[in-house]
């Protein structure tokens, strides 16, 4: 695959990937467990006259509000709905774990199939494989 | 009459849920939605190299990771990276749509995290004028990003809060234009906006640290920094798209 023309810039570029890769994973599969699970600026604003009351069949809204008019998402009873897996307590780690691989291999597939021929003039052209 | 509250354990729901608008307006920025990203599919393919492509792909992954961690701004409020700014900045405007819009339809189909007819307003707002405002203003204040490490540090900051409250805007224009009712248009306007004024200091903090990290060890691979009028410092010869 790769001459050993550029060995150190190679294994610099992987080393900087690896990295950055490691440091997604760990936001979304660790520090997940600490957000805040308070309604973000834009369902703050849609709840804004509603208050939520707690049910025998879950949360509720009373009062007018924007909210009112959301409708349940079509996808809500998928596998990684609401960042759990099956919906069980305590897995939004994994969950986003998941979300992280899946995005990385959707995205760079994507990205390296619409890449121009535009490989680096400084580049021996190799590198695709 | 009550509704039930979609919200997970963890983290609620975080972008436009579907219903919030009507059909003819959800429909539209659909329309207007699949136009951006057409235009910039052709147009990323030259900010796409066999470096830039790999990149890319890291950046969006990260910006679905941080987007989980939602952060206090007030007591009851929480709020989280929308990415404009962040992406335009490392990979550029055109990749940058499409970064975001691939979070926002990974999110909305495998985390039922924002609606599917909803797709098109939240492409919108964070994709295309989320990540066009930031890279407005960062572009704009270049001069300033070049200059030292502070000033690439403060353009990050500004161009991200910027990007995280004209979205917001983009918000309000939708709902002025469809919106499905429950709150007059200047409740949501001023609600919109100072919430989003808060976020976009978190939003300036994340993204200031997170392009000053990468600057400090692969300032090639920093979009703003390369382009028109090539670098004379901070670009060793292997960085790209220098004219031979």
């Amino acid at each position: 695959m790769t001459r050993p023309a550029r060995p150190t810039r190679d294994r610099r570029a992987t080393g900087f990937f690896v990295g950055f890769l490691v440091v997604a994973l760990l936001i979304a599969g660790g520090l997940s467990y600490f957000a805040s699970s308070d309604p973000d600026g834009l369902d703050s604003v849609t709840l804004e006259g509603c208050s939520v009351v707690e049910t025998d069949a879950g949360e509720q809204l009373e009062g007018t509000c924007i909210a009112r008019n959301a409708e349940d998402h079509a996808l809500g009873s998928g596998p990684l709905a609401d960042y759990a897996v099956d919906g069980a307590d305590g897995t939004v780690g994994p969950a986003g774990v998941i979300g992280v691989l899946v995005t990385a291999l959707l995205a760079g597939g994507l990205f390296w199939l619409l890449r121009g021929r535009g490989t680096p003039p400084d580049r021996d052209g190799t590198s695709g494989s | 009459m009550t509704t039930a509250v979609p919200t997970g354990e963890h983290i609620t729901a975080m972008h436009m849920s579907d219903g919030l608008v009507n059909a003819p307006t959800a429909a539209a920025f659909g329309l207007v939605a699949v136009g951006a990203l057409v235009l910039a599919a052709r147009r990323a393919r030259r900010d796409l190299d066999d470096r830039t492509a790999p990149m890319a792909g890291l950046v969006t992954a990260f910006v679905f990771a941080v987007q989980m961690i939602n952060f206090p701004i007030l007591p009851g409020a929480s709020g989280h990276l929308l990415g404009g700014a962040l992406v335009a900045i490392l990979v550029g405007p055109w990749v940058g749509t499409l970064c975001i819009a691939i979070v926002l339809v990974v999110q909305a189909l495998l985390f039922a995290d924002g609606g599917l007819t909803a797709l098109g307003t939240n492409i919108t707002n964070m994709a295309v004028v989320g990540v066009f405002v930031g890279y407005g203003v960062a572009v704009a204040l270049r001069r300033v990003a070049r200059r030292s490490r502070a000033g690439l540090l403060a353009t990050a900051f500004v161009a991200a809060l910027l990007n995280t409250v004209v979205a917001a805007l983009a918000f309000v224009v939708e709902y002025a234009i469809g919106g499905a009712g429950g709150a007059s248009l200047g409740t949501v306007l001023v609600l919109m906006v100072g919430l989003h004024a808060l976020i976009g200091i978190g939003e300036g903090v994340i993204t200031a640290a997170t392009v000053g990290a990468v600057a400090s060890v692969r300032p090639d691979l920093v979009h703003l920094l390369r382009g028109a009028g090539a670098e004379p410092a901070g670009a060793p010869a292997r960085t790209e798209g220098s004219p031979a």
